[in-house]
């Protein structure tokens, strides 16, 4: 950095610039990007036809990586099944969040409301937190063994189950914990929105005879749509990638049988750790499910992009 | 609302709670206080643990991360705001677009390049990765300040003899400290409390992270309950802390993201 400043020193007392005078500004950031980000992220699609563990080992394979993973019947298996499972996990985390995060807003932006700086900070703590120190808590919380005492003495002991344990509760828990630790990014996104709404907006509409719900829903939700949009896109690309909280939670294996396994846990096995009883990553299939990733996010990003900014762009 | 706040509060209170009760009386007593202090988990984690080891791993790494990443993305928002030509705008989506795709599809390869550069299994090979991830929502609000800022100001400076590199830490650096902050904060939660890279890149005691340290007690206190809130709690204070001192900023740091320039 020193001797570049020593070089600018020379010259440039007047406006006109070099033409690509601005660039050496910008080569540091672009260097980490290119070399820790964009590379590293184009190179993995690149991957995904290959196969082969270490760098001189590797050949050219073709979509082999893809067919393998969708027609080998154990392979596509688990696949679909971390699929379906992402699937779940984040239409529950996006319902949850737009809705309940909407309904906060609208309490948390209410002029009568007392007390407002208190809630909104209690709502934003969990957000602070490790997604690993979250799953941990959450674990000693749902365990019958620990809880079960306290709920028999108030009556709901047949709430007393092991929810992680069972296929059938243990994806749906991880899912509704996760939404505990996030809810406050959604809501303090949808107050600020909520504040942004024009003041002459809401009394043309109580001029009118507007009723609080009708001035809900037709002026303030399609002035935020933006915002949902938003909260939708960033819950799709955080959970396509959640790993933290299942391996937390339940462990990378997804377990109990699988139920819980996203595709970011199956990345993990597959692509970095190694599959048991082997241990040895398959780098190729791993970037193969990586690649799919991938193009998933960009298909639902850009339409929902479209779709909800478009007007200021 | 009170509903939430209070699943919100009660696992809070469970946890801080509960790390100091002994083994046994977290099950009789889940909710109250303890009938006697136990403040020896505590010291059990400092004794047998190299927790302090795992601290100040993370707090170097997080720390040196954000500097070489405020400081590179200022110097490229200086540019962006400034350089009006047709690759100032290319760059600039093209560095842009890293906000929407997760750095950790790209993982597989990103663990080829530290073992080439050796930096595997030390704190160092996170630190370019967590620049890298700054980088994107760092340019996007820094642009548009620094573009806020009346040019009337440089071209003063300009008229005085300034260099552009000058004005940069002269003029421009003083003013966009608030912005500056809002980054800081924005990524310095997902450092700290990142998981991934430090799972897939550290393997060695000496350079785990919290986090790493955190998992592996929890492996090694497994039924110990009480131990492991001890060790949660005291993961989850600093950052805690430095929330509940400046909750406003953080909120708006942690939403810049959302907020369209």
């Amino acid at each position: 950095m020193k001797i570049k400043s020593k070089k600018q020193k020379k010259s440039y007392s007047c406006v006109e610039e070099k033409k690509y005078y601005w660039l050496r500004y910008i080569i540091p950031a672009l260097l980490f990007y290119v070399v820790f980000m964009a590379y590293p992220l184009l190179d993995s699609l690149r991957l995904s036809l290959y196969t082969g563990n270490t760098i001189n080992s590797r050949t050219f394979v073709g979509l082999k990586n893809f067919i393998v993973l969708f027609t080998d019947p154990q392979k596509s298996t688990r696949y679909w099944s971390a699929f379906g499972n992402t699937w779940i996990f984040f239409l529950i985390n996006m319902v949850m969040q737009n809705c309940l995060g909407i309904l906060f807003a609208v309490i948390l932006t209410n002029r009568t409301m007392k007390g407002r700086q208190f809630y909104q900070t209690i709502i934003f703590i969990p957000t602070t937190f490790a997604v690993l120190v979250t799953g941990y808590l959450w674990k000693l919380l749902l365990n019958p063994i620990w809880s079960g005492p306290t709920l028999e003495k108030i009556g709901l002991g047949f709430l007393a189950q092991p929810y992680l344990g069972q296929s059938s509760t243990a994806l749906i828990s991880c899912t509704l914990v996760s939404c505990w630790q996030w809810m406050g990014i959604p809501t303090m996104m949808f107050v600020a929105a909520l504040r942004n709404v024009p003041e002459d907006c809401i009394e043309a509409a109580e001029i009118e005879g507007a009723n609080s719900r009708q001035l809900f829903a037709r002026v303030k939700l399609p002035l935020i749509k933006p915002t949902v949009g938003m909260v939708s896109i960033l819950t799709f690309v955080n959970n396509f990638n959640a790993f933290d909280i299942i391996f937390a939670m339940e462990n990378a294996n997804g377990a109990p049988e699988y139920s819980t396994d996203l595709i970011g846990t199956l990345f993990y096995r597959v692509g970095i750790a190694g599959q048991h009883p082997i241990g040895i990553p398959d780098t190729g299939l791993g970037a193969a499910i990586a690649t799919i990733t991938f193009f998933v996010l960009a298909l639902g990003v850009v339409p929902t992009l479209k779709a909800t900014q478009g007007g200021d762009n | 609302m009170i509903i939430w706040c209070f699943i919100v509060i009660l696992p809070l209170w469970v946890l801080v709670i509960d790390s100091f009760k002994t083994k046994l009386s977290i099950y009789t007593n889940p909710f109250g206080l303890p009938a006697k202090w136990n403040f020896n988990n505590y010291f059990s984690v400092f004794r047998d643990s190299q927790f302090l080891i795992y601290f100040k791993n993370s707090f170097i790494v997080v720390i040196l991360s954000l500097l070489i990443m405020l400081f590179v993305t200022s110097l490229a928002s200086y540019s962006f705001a400034n350089w009006k030509g047709k690759g100032s705008k290319i760059l600039f989506f093209f560095m842009i677009a890293g906000m929407m795709l997760p750095i950790k599809i790209a993982s597989i390869k990103i663990l080829e390049i530290m073992k080439i550069l050796g930096l595997i299994n030390t704190i160092w090979s996170l630190v370019p990765i967590y620049v890298a991830m700054g980088i994107p929502i760092g340019i996007f609000i820094l642009t548009e300040f620094i573009r806020e800022i009346p040019y009337s100001l440089t071209e003063a400076a300009l008229l005085d003899g300034a260099g552009r590199f000058k004005i940069y830490h002269m003029i421009i650096m003083p003013l966009i400290k608030p912005a500056l902050a809002t980054v800081a904060i924005y990524n310095l939660v997902p450092f700290w409390n990142d998981l991934w890279f430090p799972l897939i890149l550290i393997n060695n005691e000496k350079s785990k992270t919290l986090l790493l340290g955190v998992n592996k007690l929890f492996g090694q206190y497994q039924t110990d309950w009480s131990k492991v809130m001890a060790v949660l709690t005291l993961s989850a204070i600093p950052v805690l802390t430095l929330y509940l001192s400046m909750s406003k900023q953080f909120i708006s740091g942690i939403t810049a993201g959302s907020v369209k320039g």
